[in-house]
């Protein structure tokens, strides 16, 4: 267990450093001047001039050699300081707080909906397997699946914030903002989701040592809950590891068509007003987010399957 | 299960949307704000009426009195004194004087705005209510300048030692509640207000990215007034029986940045006829689907001294536009390309995505040169794109909008644009012009309306007669308004959102 956390943990710094320094060198290869970059964020497009960028010049010294400044953000980072946004001069730390906060937010309740609704249709599915419920629920799933997610989210849009007026159609300013952007999310990651749920209670369902529960007298429920849950949850969650990768994909594209303030959205503007100190911010947490998700899954494995545990 | 629908079904038939708060007024833009900094995100305090300036404006540019009642000039315009309102009480309850007024703006005056263009000498309070600033050679627009966001008086408890903003603390009828930048900014009415205080108790302003979000955000009920809509998205808001869409010319105007020492551009003809190509009625009409704002000349008719009223319209003159490209060497190709030399007439044209209607516009002139024979290439770029290649020369053709009335004196902006022998970082370029630069410097310390009226229609006549620049339309500031809003109205300088003016309709459908 120990080993395991360790293992994430060198793997968390090594991301840090690495996506820290290729978003450096990437925005050095970038073309454009990133002095009268920066001056368009600050000032906006009717007072950027040549004036606004050698202000912002000299007072980020960017005329320095490029192998200074990366120097000076690597000591800095080595200091758990991220150092300031060159547009808002604020401290990066304290934006990607509070941008990550909200994609956090976004995903967590996506991850959380989604597995209210795979869990049940799965199981149901596997239940009565080759059923119409089951070959209903492959039809819906195969839709949802083969749109693109904000296909998905403009139709949700159209019917509950244009039509009915119920749910509001972008933006942030309270907990009825996360209903529509979450379940979207949350509707794309159930249509694969609830496939692996339900073949995976289903291969439960046909095993042998199922069958013997039922066999000595088990009810159904009695043995899904003491046989069938824990040997079915396993490739689930292991699923949903790998899903992650397609959620945080999912989530920049959810966050910008619902103008949702989170890190994928910052990351995009960063990029647009060449604010280095925040897109390697903004790169290194969406980057530990990864590890870190990828820490739970390993860690929920560990608790789910006793043969692990014992392995060690 | 069956109380919960008849509940959702409730709402969905009650009068108001549930999208709709009662006590607070919602408010769209596409600006993402980062700081509490007047000199960078100010137009957003001055429009909340957070902050205010010791001058305002009226619709007509005339200036009118603010936290400054009185003012005046003396020692041939070297000296202004303005008389400071008294019982006004900032948001932290510090009164406003002459010192917390000097300590603003001798902040303001180190960066980058326009009172950094000011020939300022000195700040001083002369008494409690009393402030002197002497300037080293007369300046007209100090006034307008003076109420400029980027001039806004925060109390001196609003900056740290380095004076930069910690917490804004202005004088307005709202102050700020919560600041979540860059997306969402509240304010709440503040109670001590030295004017009417506000109706509304709460105005919360939300970054909206995209143009069609924000339409529908207000089809939706969920925002109140949606400033700078796209053109696509007004007949779709026309036809909603719960939103009103309102028209109002603003003094920017669409026009084409022309690179003069560019061989292709630097003949006047060429550039007459590139103008006489364009049309300007079916932009207008087509693609901004707003009719009229034809431009004739840079200047709007807002802007009076500045504009020539007697000049004709400009009409589409494609047979005439050919005769002048002829008469430059250029043949028509088998491809219906013009030729000169063997050299096909080709121009790239940089706009950016900062304003919704650009692009579209861009891709329009786009059409219309093709059927002259030219063949312009359009690319997209970030606004500081045109700036950096204005300096570095890589600009050839580039589409922008330019804000005159961004102080309410537009000489502030036409010295930043033709000052520098006729060229500007956002004016002319490559053109050699001494008259011009001249008039505007003689501009600064004017007294007498009649000559300044008459140097300022020199300057227009000299636009219009050598085209550095070509004019293309005055922009109309479109803005969806919920029905339930009553006593909207528009600045058209943009400086306020007047929401203090505000209210509810008692049923909010």
């Amino acid at each position: 267990m120990l080993q395991l956390i360790l293992r994430r943990l060198l793997q968390a710094a090594f991301v840090t450093w690495s996506v820290g320094t290729l978003s450096f060198v990437l925005m050095r290869l970038l073309p454009g001047d990133m002095e009268f970059r920066i001056a368009a964020g600050r000032y906006g497009y009717d007072h950027v001039d040549l004036a606004a960028a050698e202000a912002v010049r000299a007072e980020l010294g960017l005329d320095r050699p490029g192998w200074q400044i990366y120097l000076q953000w690597l000591g800095d980072l080595l200091r758990f300081n991220l150092g300031d946004s060159l547009v808002s001069g604020l401290p990066v730390s304290h934006e990607i707080a509070h941008l990550l906060g909200h994609t956090l937010l976004l995903a967590g309740a996506a991850m959380l909906i989604a597995l209210l609704i795979a869990a049940p249709v799965g199981v149901w599915a596997a239940l009565r397997a080759g059923g119409w419920f089951d070959r209903l629920s492959l039809l819906v799933s195969a839709l949802l699946r083969a749109q693109p997610v904000f296909v998905i989210g403009l139709g949700l849009l159209l019917v509950f914030a244009l039509e009915w007026r119920m749910l509001p159609v972008a933006g942030f300013d309270g907990p009825r903002y996360l209903i529509l952007p979450a379940l979207t999310l949350a509707l794309a990651m159930a249509a694969v989701s609830s496939r692996v749920v339900r073949h995976s209670a289903a291969e439960v369902l046909r095993s042998a040592y199922f069958n013997f529960a039922r066999v000595k007298g088990l009810s159904l429920r009695q043995a899904l809950q003491r046989h069938g849950a824990r040997n079915a949850a396993l490739p689930v969650v292991v699923f949903l590891g790998i899903q992650l990768a397609s959620v945080i994909e999912g989530v920049v594209m959810i966050e910008s068509l619902f103008s949702w303030p989170g890190v994928g959205h910052g990351l995009a503007h960063a990029v647009f007003n060449r604010d280095v100190p925040m897109i390697q911010g903004a790169a290194m947490a969406l980057g530990l987010l990864f590890v870190a998700l990828n820490l739970l899954v390993d860690l929920a494995c560990h608790l789910i399957d006793p043969r692990q545990r014992s392995a060690h | 299960m069956r109380f919960l629908l008849l509940l959702l079904l409730a709402t969905m038939l009650a009068a108001c949307s549930p999208n709709q708060d009662p006590h607070q007024l919602s408010i769209s833009g596409p600006f993402e704000f980062t700081s509490q900094d007047p000199s960078r995100d100010g137009y957003l305090y001055t429009r909340l009426q957070v902050a205010e300036t010791l001058l305002e404006v009226d619709a007509q540019g005339q200036l009118l009195p603010g936290l400054a009642t009185a003012w005046s000039q003396s020692d041939g315009g070297r000296v202004w004194r303005f008389t400071l309102r008294e019982g006004v009480r900032f948001h932290d309850a510090a009164p406003l004087n002459a010192a917390a007024v000097v300590q603003a703006l001798q902040v303001a005056q180190g960066k980058p705005g326009v009172l950094a263009a000011v020939p300022v000498e000195t700040f001083e309070a002369e008494s409690e209510h009393s402030l002197v600033v002497r300037l080293s050679r007369p300046y007209n627009p100090l006034g307008a300048v003076l109420a400029h966001y980027t001039t806004a008086i925060l109390s001196p408890a609003s900056y740290d030692a380095e004076g930069q903003i910690s917490r804004l603390q202005g004088t307005g009828p709202y102050q700020v509640e919560r600041f979540d930048p860059p997306h969402r900014l509240g304010v709440v009415r503040f109670a001590d207000y030295w004017g009417t205080p506000a109706t509304i108790e709460r105005a919360v302003y939300l970054t909206g990215h995209r143009a069609e979000s924000r339409a529908l955000q207000v089809m939706a009920g969920q925002t109140d007034i949606v400033y700078t809509l796209d053109p696509a998205s007004l007949d779709l808001l026309r036809r909603r029986d719960n939103v009103r869409v309102h028209s109002h010319t603003i003094p920017r105007t669409i026009q084409l940045k022309l690179n003069l020492d560019d061989p292709l551009l630097a003949e006047h003809d060429t550039r007459l006829a590139l103008s006489l190509a364009i049309d300007r009625s079916g932009l207008a009409n087509g693609v901004l689907r707003v009719p009229g704002g034809e431009a004739n000349q840079l200047v709007p008719p807002s802007l009076g001294d500045w504009h020539l009223n007697d000049l004709p319209a400009a009409q589409r003159d494609l047979s005439r536009a050919r005769a002048l490209l002829a008469g430059q060497g250029w043949q028509a190709g088998a491809d219906g390309l013009l030729q000169r030399n063997g050299a096909p007439f080709r121009l790239r044209l940089m706009t950016y995505a900062d304003r919704p209607e650009l692009f579209q516009l861009a891709t329009a002139i786009q059409a219309q040169w093709r059927e002259l024979g030219v063949d312009l290439q359009v690319s997209v770029v970030n606004s500081s794109d045109i700036p950096a290649g204005h300096h570095n020369g890589t600009l050839q053709v580039a589409l922008i909008a330019r804000n005159y009335g961004n102080i309410a004196d537009p000489l502030g902006l036409l010295l930043a644009d033709y000052g520098d022998g006729g060229n500007g970082d956002w004016g002319a370029m490559g053109w050699h012009n001494s008259e011009l630069p001249a008039l505007l410097v003689a501009q600064q310390g004017e007294r007498d309306a009649a000559r300044y009226h008459a140097r300022a229609q020199r300057v227009a006549q000299i636009l219009v007669a050598e085209l550095p620049l070509i004019p293309v339309l005055y922009y109309t500031q479109q803005t969806a308004v919920s029905a339930r809003v009553r006593g909207f109205s528009f600045d058209p300088y943009e400086r306020n959102y007047r929401i203090a003016e505000m209210s509810f309709s008692p049923c909010c459908n």
